[in-house]
């Protein structure tokens, strides 16, 4: 493909005022380069204090960037306010981790799927239809629109975030770790929706996520974060299953099997690489 | 968007006014207030007389000498007629002193609260109203005022409105970092509307509430100060009533009784209504949890086999509607000296019920309806909380999920493991002091001396959950609770911590009761596994035999829901510029 | 932690500069009708202009101000216009009086509500029905009310305590604690439900974190976790409310020296103003500044020893 990326971020710096008065800012992104194609679902893996989620934040404009610079459609959304970054809003959405925060509990599922719908301008009637139309896609009853968050499980909470996610009809969703707060069976049902999703509407995800299964399930190709920097960007497969930075083989390692004779291999094999790393052979 | 949002509101708001209506509390206050109020805005047609005209035939009159159905008071005054105005006084007193509390604190809390960079001057400005000593300043501006009490009141209102601008301001601050705000902006929603349409909401019940007390504390002042003589003496107060009624106590104590019930009346309904409307607005109150253990049945039979042994253990907790609920069904497990056991569910499935009741730690309002739980074939269920004491810790130790709340913040690391060791060991001070510096070592922390002596918050939660685990393991418990206690980690933190459980384990021989959702930390240390589903176990055997045959469709069904290692998404990015057929215009 | 401290303070002392400016200012339309006062109706306009020139009334207001400030800072709060007696030392003296009634008052609004407080979050059912039914009852009646009755039935009706006056705890403290009952139950009574209410509140949250269920199941005692772990954690909330409780105890306990014929700090502010004694009235905002400025950095360092991740120094 020889078409600029759908998301181009380069050098993307972020800093965060450090804690009391007079300490200086910390900054938790140090230039970092990533690029999602239009269509494509890209994952960005790293543990917790990585700095994963505040790219996401980033490329959302919810916290602002200190250097570097974003670019959507070609165009540069590194700063943008007002007017433009409220037409920016209905090209770039975003899925949550937490499905009991991220729903209003005093606002109900037909409200909370309209509202981005009337800010752009939707008929009440229009918005109605077009609310029943999302449920429908997300495997939500039409009846759902009247009730309150409360009522719904994590699961089906989650399904209210992607049907709000997808109803600006964006060009980019960011999914900041959607799954992890699910049970296992609910966990995969919500990873089956959101590949359909994109299969049917080529929205294109940025998928962030600190599980390596997930990612691998998930994403065509995937950038690895470690404090703030990426250290390894490849298709899905390979840096997943085969890493070759040694960050991403820490990872895949102390990632356990669902089986007990693998996961006694993989222990192992994670001791070897410890103790090659103290040793100083790697 | 009012259209949507319009008739739902209304539903809320008519579900608060039902609950509100049903509460005799609520019914009863309102209605004392409003018959109070009414018969001050009644006084024209209920009295001829101006409440300041003084009559020299009725000085210290007595009740229902003509026309003066309550007497005179000592300059002669009709006392009904008084106590009408009065009232009249009181609620214009109550609207002044409220509304402008109201008004200035909402608008600068919403504004404070939600521009990170206005909130410091906000911030400033409300302290400063907050030093003035209230009464204190409204008598030293009597000469500004001319103590009249409209004024006054208004200033008082200012002096209230810190309050009003902190319990917005914490609301605001409360509502804005939620995900759903952000969702909002996300949206493409202006900060205004995201104010009226998110944040607003939040902000009204507890503003209502405290109108409530606004009026009552208002009314309340204004008597104080009109005691006190503070302003004209032709304005009708129960404060100059009472006060004249105090210098008259021993001639006629009917004088001071009617101001004061009437401002009894009116302050304590503004107080109760203000609870109940509470109560209504924030739905049933935070009931305490309580700390001694739920009671239990005392269950008898044969002691069976094994270091813990529960059988048909049931718990449940009371619905609002007054009935049980079970969460755990007929649980019965047995765990081996020395043996791991994983306990696995998905949320809700009653795993960590389980582990609490074993511990004896389940909420007050937990029943145990059925069911028996024995260690070493000691019954514990019914055992006193003394009793229980002495085996925790040293027989039964318990190692929690989230490492940072299990951590007491006021407490340096060292303080409250040394408080453990002594409670379970009863060791002296440096003798559990030396124990404690000795685990930290051995649960593997680089510098135990500082993480002795460290906070809580200045530590990792991969350190926090190392010091817990030394804090359990202290006394050499025979069983050990795990309840998910990696779930709150990293990756890499979790296989650290699985090896220090697993070594652990083998040099205490101790048996662990693993809960957990994750069958990759079910693999890496359990021995056997018990599957629980809606508070009951589904299938127990040993990790070879689950991992291998399953027999249970629910447990099959968990286990194909792992996402296995080697499947990797196949299909391509579809190349859609143009999603669902829409032209892409900025 | 020292410079907290002196940058606290140093905010403070603007802090009083500004609000006796204000202070100051509010007062200035008024210096006519004081000269005036002093006088008497009969007062010739020539003599109340001449009264002001004696006064300093005359000089322009920033140098009136500025000059009050330069001999405040000396600790020099002038003398009273109508008794002629240094303002400071009148203060002192007053002063010793109220806060000899607040700090009691105090003290047992913090003993009786830490009790409820954590009976009622600790035991739950019909305890905390009753703990909070017993705080609510003291502010259903304005603390005027409930003195005047306690004064009826104690003092006239059974002639247990003094209906009036104050006895210095030096001169007889058997005597003193007699003056300062009355006044001291109406001061509780309306200070309790606030703080027992927060310190329920923080504990009822406190009880149910995990680290008690921790604590416990190392075999700590009920005791032990709620007293020294819980009720630690919650402190800092309720030493906030207490501050506030502090400033309004302050005003209500000119109502009740009012009715007991006191003479302390609130009585000196009401007859000052009364008679626009502009010397007093700005030495009472300036002390009353003063000391609110220095409970609250008392009770912030307090919240800092007890909770040292709320620290701001």
């Amino acid at each position: 493909m020889v078409t600029a990326p759908l998301l181009d971020v380069n050098g993307l710096r972020v800093s965060f005022p450090g804690r009391g008065r007079r300490s200086r800012p910390v900054e938790v992104l140090h230039g970092v380069d990533l690029a999602v194609g239009a269509g494509e679902a890209h994952g960005l893996v790293g543990e917790s204090g990585s700095g994963k989620t505040t790219i996401g934040r980033a490329v959302l404009g919810l916290v602002e960037a200190g250097g570097g610079t974003i670019r959507f459609g070609g165009r540069d959304v590194t700063r943008l306010a007002g007017r433009v970054g409220r037409a920016l809003a209905r090209e770039i959405q975003v899925v949550f981790q937490d499905p009991y925060s991220s729903l209003n509990p005093s606002l109900t599922v037909g409200d909370i799927l309209s509202e981005p719908l009337v800010v752009q301008g939707a008929a009440p009637a229009a918005a109605r239809e077009r609310v029943r139309d999302l449920l429908d896609r997300v495997g939500l009853p039409a009846d759902a629109a009247e009730r309150l968050p409360r009522e719904f499980s994590g699961g089906q909470r989650q399904r209210v975030a992607i049907a709000r996610a997808l109803a600006p009809e964006p060009r980019l969703i960011v999914c900041d770790e959607p799954v992890s707060a699910l049970d296992l069976s609910t966990q995969a049902r919500v990873l089956d929706l959101l590949r359909d999703v994109q299969r049917r509407t080529g929205v294109a995800y940025l998928f962030i996520s600190h599980d390596l299964a997930v990612v691998r399930h998930m994403c065509h190709r995937v950038s690895v974060i470690h404090r703030g920097d990426i250290v390894e960007t490849g298709p899905a497969g390979p840096v997943t299953s085969a890493p070759r930075h040694p960050y991403t083989r820490r990872l895949m390692l102390a990632s356990p099997v669902a089986d007990p004779a693998a996961q006694a291999e993989r222990r192992a094999a994670r001791r070897r690489l410890a103790e090659a790393e103290r040793t100083g052979t790697v | 968007m009012t259209a949507s949002t319009a008739p739902q509101d209304a539903v809320r708001r008519r579900s608060a006014a039902r609950r509100l209506l049903r509460d005799p509390q609520a019914v009863i206050t309102a209605s004392v207030l409003l018959l109070i109020v009414v018969l001050g805005l009644l006084a024209p047609v209920l009295t001829s007389h101006d409440p300041n005209h003084a009559s020299l035939d009725h000085i210290d009159a007595g009740a229902g000498t003509d026309g003066y159905p309550l007497g005179g008071d000592r300059s002669g005054r009709d006392i009904w007629a008084r106590l009408l105005h009065s009232i009249n006084t009181s609620t214009v007193s109550a609207l002044i002193g409220a509304s402008i509390a109201l008004v200035i604190g909402v608008s600068a809390g919403l504004v404070g609260g939600y521009h990170d960079r206005l909130r410091s001057l906000t911030e400033w400005v409300f302290s400063l109203v907050m030093t003035f000593p209230g009464l204190l300043l409204l008598i030293v501006l009597m000469p500004l005022t001319g103590g009249d009490f409209r004024t006054t009141m208004a200033i008082f209102g200012v002096l209230l409105s810190p309050g009003v601008y902190r319990i917005t301001r914490n609301q605001v601050l409360g509502v804005k970092n939620e995900l759903f705000v952000d969702a909002a902006r996300v949206s493409g929603l202006s900060d205004r509307r995201i104010l009226v349409r998110h944040v607003l909401p939040a902000v009204r019940g507890p503003v209502i509430i405290a109108t409530a007390f606004l009026c009552g504390s208002s009314i309340g002042v204004q008597s104080g100060l009109a005691f006190l003589g503070v302003g004209p003496a032709t304005t009708p107060s129960f404060g100059a009533m009472i006060s004249e009624g105090f210098h008259n106590l021993y001639l006629s104590p009917l004088q001071f009784v009617w101001p004061s019930l009437v401002l009894g009346a009116l302050t304590s309904c503004l107080v109760l209504f203000g609870n109940a409307l509470r109560d209504a607005l924030e739905g049933s109150r935070r009931r305490p949890a309580g700390i001694p253990a739920p009671k239990a049945p005392a269950a008898t039979g044969a002691a069976p086999a094994g270091l813990l042994a529960v059988e048909d253990l049931t718990i449940a907790y009371p619905t609002p509607s007054g009935e049980l609920k079970e969460v755990v069904s007929g649980v019965s497990l047995v765990l081996e000296p020395g043996e791991t056991l994983g306990l696995v569910g998905e949320s809700g499935s009653g795993k960590t019920q389980t582990a609490f009741a074993v511990l004896g730690v389940l909420p007050s309002e937990a029943v145990v309806v059925r069911g028996s739980i024995r260690l070493d074939g000691r019954e514990l269920l019914g055992l006193k909380e003394s009793e229980l004491r002495g085996l925790r810790g040293r027989a039964i130790a318990y190692v929690p999920q989230e490492p940072m709340s299990n951590l007491d913040p006021s407490f340096t690391v060292g303080a409250q493991l040394v408080e453990g060791v002594r409670a379970a060991s009863g060791a002296s001070r440096g003798e559990a002091r030396r124990r404690v510096l000795a685990l930290l070592e051995r649960v593997g922390i680089p510098d135990p001396e500082r993480a002795f002596r460290s906070r809580p918050h200045e530590i990792s939660g991969g350190m926090a959950q190392r010091v817990l685990i030394a804090g359990a393991v202290a006394c050499r418990p025979a069983l050990l609770i795990a309840d998910e206690p990696t779930t709150a980690l990293d990756v890499t933190v979790q296989a650290e911590i699985l090896d220090l459980l697993r070594d652990l384990r083998e040099e205490m021989d101790m048996a662990v009761l693993l809960v957990t959702h994750d069958f990759g930390v079910v693999a890496d240390v359990c021995d056997r596994v018990a599957v629980m589903r809606t508070g009951e176990i589904v299938e127990t055997g040993t990790a070879e035999k689950i991992f291998g045959g399953a027999e249970h469709d629910y447990t099959r069904m968990l286990l194909d829901s792992i996402l296995d290692e080697n499947t990797v998404r196949g299909d391509a990015p579809v190349a859609a510029d143009e999603p669902l057929g829409r032209t892409t215009t900025w | 932690m020292l410079l907290y401290v002196l940058r606290r303070l140093g905010t403070g002392l603007v802090l009083a500069v500004l609000v006796t400016l204000i202070t100051f200012l509010l007062l200035a339309p008024s210096f006519d009708g004081i000269a005036g006062n002093r006088l008497g109706p009969a007062a010739t306009p020539e003599a109340v202009r001449a009264l002001k020139a004696e006064l300093g009334f005359d000089r322009p207001l920033p140098v009136q101000y500025l000059d009050w400030l330069v001999h405040a800072a000396r600790g020099d709060l002038g003398t009273s216009l109508f008794t002629g007696e240094p303002v400071a030392h009148t203060i002192l003296q007053r002063f010793g009086v109220t806060m000899s009634i607040v700090v009691v008052a105090l003290l047992v609004t913090v003993v009786i509500s830490v009790a409820l407080g954590v009976l009622a979050a600790s035991r739950g059912g019909a305890v905390d029905r009753v703990a909070q039914g017993a705080s609510l009852a003291g502010n259903l009646f304005p603390s005027l009310l409930l003195a005047i009755v306690l004064v009826y039935v104690l003092s006239v009706r059974g002639d247990l305590l003094p209906a009036t006056g104050f006895t210095p705890l030096s001169a007889d403290p058997l005597r003193w604690a007699g003056s300062i009952t009355i006044p001291v139950i109406a001061l509780v009574a309306t200070g309790i439900a606030g703080l027992t209410a927060q310190v329920r509140g923080t504990m009822v949250d406190e009880l149910r974190k995990d680290y008690v269920r921790t604590l416990r199941t190392r075999g700590l005692s009920a005791r032990s976790v709620v007293l020294r772990h819980a009720l630690r954690n919650a402190a800092g909330p309720a030493l906030t409310v207490l501050s506030f409780e502090f400033i309004s105890m302050l005003g209500g306990a000119l109502v009740i020296e009012s009715i007991f014929a006191i003479a302390g700090f609130g009585g000196y502010a009401f007859e000052s103003s009364l008679q626009g004694d502009v010397p007093a009235i700005m030495g009472i905002t300036l002390f009353a500044v003063l000391l609110v400025v220095t409970v609250n950095l008392a009770v912030d360092l307090v919240n800092g020893w007890l909770n040292p991740k709320a620290r701001i120094f």
